[in-house]
């Protein structure tokens, strides 16, 4: 029974990250434009590298 | 205006109303650092294009640092400095790249922080019901002794901090009602919860067989998400106040005796000063006209669209948009004495009038409580005489308020809500509110309103033949890039046309321009049509219908015809069918009125009613006992619609009408009132057969649970099965749309089948 001191507290700590990683997605606003999320992907990327990529100036 | 009003869906509620720096920045809130963001609702984006032209648009506005568009919530949030804060352009911006915008009412914008706590206590209570129902399951399967032990004390530590958290949304109203000497729903289920944490906080510390930690936090997972169901469906109140104020001019431009003019506030102006206002703006208080030939819109007052010209002498109220000015007008009345003021509080009297909604669940839950709660203490006094022990007689009266907790009843009604709800959002129907649904299968009257609702104003094919050649192809071509029903029916009017405009751009409110052969034509509003000189050399009558124009100079002008709107037959005949005794209630003239109701063969219509009569109209047949539906789309309806115990407005409908309306069809076609009644009672019916389901659990359990039978692991199953099975009925309600695959014929259909057993479960 020595395994149970191993899976128990792995089971419960899984389960807690992902606790933990639900409450931070709904702080951060991810749930906020679910519809929106699934559109912008559609969108050309704009945040292209402004100063890095080209010659500096 | 007029023809703005006119073409409906053309006009831009935003654009005649349009918030002031002031309201922009009261609905703003604020970031720090000087920041403010502002959310202004953007109905019609639906898609990434929107998202991207949109948030361009806005983002070009001299200090605007951030627009962000919210595709969900049909919204746009706008970061800005608060000095910066720039009404005209930032809706001149959006107008430009073609989107209609608004302030969003208060109660839409901001998080909302009882949803948010729902979330989180959903999120501890799935968590803990997962991990705990893991131990129980290898308890059931046999762990025993140390084992057994080590496996509660851990479900307690899981538990109890869990149902702390996630037992609140149910606490808090619990107390508050046995506070206030009321039983709801939330008594039993928080003293089911309560109890089964305790009882089995006892069975841990004693080294006992049955704890009940799994069935306490299941149970509040399940609860959990019928609560929030429930609340997403709830509707936002008292909305429809907040947007008749934006149709409230705040001040009036006086003229003092020796003819200087200055803005006064409308709450300063008093009878007998002369007021000018201009041609675009509406008239902030009542008076008599003095200017000579002006057209004036009181589609705020009738309904009908088209502008009147007022001599001098006659009435004009406040509200009313003013077509070509200046009007010179003498005030009688300002501010609350006003129409708008009237209008309002009709209004507020209305919404709290508005006969409670009596929900079935809570009825439910009038019974269902003290049933519960007798049934227990019956279970402890009967063990306790039979001599079972006060241990014994304790727990099996705990184990059946465990067993009866409301966890099938929880969701009867909110996930059938949420399916109708969904299932008429296809047929373009929004629900804004989940009572509505509730009501709209019990209403056997319809009031229905005349202009923009069963009828819209269309081109008369008669004046068209009379156009000269090519002008009608012109139009034609350019109203083919419109979905405007105006733009269609010229179109539709025209035989096809080789013409191919270039560069045809839709402004909204306004039109369709296109170049053809170097030539810039439009078609739309004669005011934005043609140049200043050929709009002023336009007859007068002619200026409410739209115009075709080349490079500024007329071409072509439309007669406006009232017409039915598509599927009005039809609807009108299914609601004669269905007993619903529709009513026409106008405030057109009898002739037009008369008209309508035999093409529509209504027996029963009125003709010149003000919104007061349109209430007492509403308030008569709910007198004698009826259930009554409204549909209107008009500011004058606005007061009949909250009066109503539900009520519908089209989506071309003022704002203030569609927000005191409890559904708004986006639809063209009238088939969605049928659709949605239909819909509404088999919703109806599916709630009704749910707490069938939930009886017949109970029916069964009870009894098991009185006898002493209700062990943890059957308390599980028992309470998962009847909670699977009420929500599988509920998803019936989407299964016929599946089948028949075509949305245009689904929602004929619906029209006929359902109903048939809908109506059969009526009587």
């Amino acid at each position: 029974m020595t395994v149970l001191s191993i899976l128990i507290p792995a089971a419960l700590v899984l389960g807690l990250i992902g606790l933990v990683a639900f409450l931070w997605a709904l702080r951060s606003g991810q749930f906020e434009d679910l519809d929106g999320a699934a559109e912008r992907i559609l969108l050309p990327d704009e945040d292209k590298p402004k100063k890095s990529g080209g010659p500096r100036e | 205006m007029s023809c703005c009003a006119a073409s409906a869906s053309l006009s831009v509620p935003g654009q005649a109303q349009r918030p002031d720096r002031r309201e922009l920045l009261d609905a703003s809130h604020d970031l720090g650092d000087g920041l403010v963001a502002t959310r202004l609702a953007v109905p019609d984006a639906h898609c990434a294009a929107c998202i991207s032209a949109i948030e361009k648009a806005v983002g070009a506005v001299d200090g605007v640092t951030d627009a962000r568009v919210n595709l969900a919530g049909r919204f746009v949030t706008v970061k800005w400095p608060r000095d910066a804060v720039d009404a005209d352009a930032v809706f001149t911006a959006l107008d430009h790249a073609g989107y209609r915008a608004g302030l969003l009412d208060e109660a839409e914008s901001g998080p909302d922080p009882v949803l948010r706590r729902l979330f989180i206590a959903l999120a501890v209570a799935g968590f803990a019901a997962g991990n705990v129902m893991l131990l129980s399951v290898s308890i059931w399967s046999g762990a025993d002794d140390a084992t057994r032990d080590l496996f509660h004390w851990i479900s307690a530590a899981i538990a109890i901090p869990a149902v702390a958290v996630a037992g609140r949304p149910f606490f808090a109203p619990a107390l508050h009602a046995l506070k206030a000497g009321r039983l709801n729903m939330d008594v039993p289920i928080s003293l089911a919860v309560i109890l089964a944490v305790g009882l089995s906080l006892h069975e841990t510390l004693t080294g006992g067989a049955h704890a009940y930690f799994d069935a306490s936090v299941t149970l509040l997972f399940f609860l959990l998400i019928g609560r929030t169901l429930d609340y997403v469906m709830r509707s936002r109140a008292g909305a429809a106040l907040k947007t008749l104020d934006r149709t409230t001019p705040r001040g009036a431009v006086v003229v003092a005796a020796d003819g200087t003019t200055a803005w006064t506030p409308v709450s300063e102006v008093a009878a007998d000063m002369t007021v000018l206002v201009a041609s675009g703006d509406r008239v902030p208080v009542d008076g008599t006209v003095v200017s000579r030939g002006v057209r004036v819109d009181l589609s705020v007052v009738t309904g009908e669209s088209d502008a009147v010209e007022l001599a001098p002498g006659e009435t004009v109220v406040a509200g009313a948009m003013v077509v070509d000015g200046p009007l010179k007008l003498t005030a009688t009345r300002a501010g609350h004495a006003s129409f708008l003021g009237e209008m309002r509080s009709m209004l507020e009297a209305a919404e709290t009038a508005r006969p409670a909604l009596s929900r079935l669940a809570d009825r439910m839950a009038a019974v269902y409580a003290p049933a519960v709660h007798l049934i227990a203490a019956a279970t402890f006094l009967g063990w306790w005489a039979a001599g079972g022990g006060l241990h014994h007689a304790l727990t099996t009266a705990i184990a059946v308020l465990i067993i009866t907790c409301p966890c099938a009843l929880g969701l009867a009604a909110p996930i059938v809500q949420v399916v109708a709800a969904g299932r008429l959002l296809k047929h373009r129907i929004l629900l804004r509110d989940g009572g509505a649904l509730e009501t709209l299968a019990t209403v056997d009257r319809v009031v229905l309103d005349k202009t923009g609702t069963l009828t819209t104003p269309t081109v008369d094919p008669r004046a068209l033949e009379q156009l000269a050649d090519g002008t009608l192809s012109v139009a034609a071509a350019l109203a083919r890039h419109s979905r405007h029903p105006v733009a269609q029916a010229i179109a539709a009017a025209a035989p096809a046309t080789p013409i191919a405009p270039d560069r045809v751009t839709e402004h909204a409110g306004h039109g369709i321009e296109g170049v053809i052969d170097g030539r810039t034509w439009r078609l739309g509003r004669p005011d934005w049509a043609l140049s200043a000189e050929a709009f002023a050399a336009l007859s007068v009558d002619r200026r409410g219908a739209p115009a075709l124009s080349c490079d500024g100079a007329l071409a072509a002008a439309f007669d406006l015809l009232d017409r039915p709107r598509p599927g009005a037959d039809g609807a009108v005949a299914t609601l004669i069918r269905l007993g619903l005794a529709p009513t026409l209630l106008s405030g057109d003239g009898e002739a037009k009125v008369a008209e309508t109701a035999a093409r529509l063969n209504l027996e029963s219509w009125t003709a010149r009613a003000t919104p007061a009569g349109k209430i007492a109209a509403i308030h008569a047949l709910q007198g004698d006992g009826h259930r009554v539906l409204m549909i209107g789309d008009g500011l004058n309806d606005a007061p009949a619609l909250a009066a109503a115990d539900v009520s519908m407005a089209p989506s071309a409908a003022s704002d203030v009408s569609r927000t005191a309306a409890g559904i708004v069809f986006l639809s063209e076609d009238m088939g969605a009132i049928p659709t949605a009644i239909a819909v509404a009672r088999k919703a109806r019916r599916l709630i009704l057969e749910n707490f069938g389901l939930a009886i017949v659990y109970n029916a069964i359990a009870i009894p098991l649970a009185i006898a002493g039978y209700a062990t943890p692991l059957f308390a599980a199953i028992a309470m998962s099965a009847s909670s699977i099975v009420v929500v599988a009925n509920a998803l019936r309600l989407a299964l016929p749309e599946r089948r028949s695959g075509v949305a245009g014929s689904a929602a004929r259909d619906d029209i006929r089948t359902p109903l048939t057993p809908a109506l059969g479960a009526r009587v």
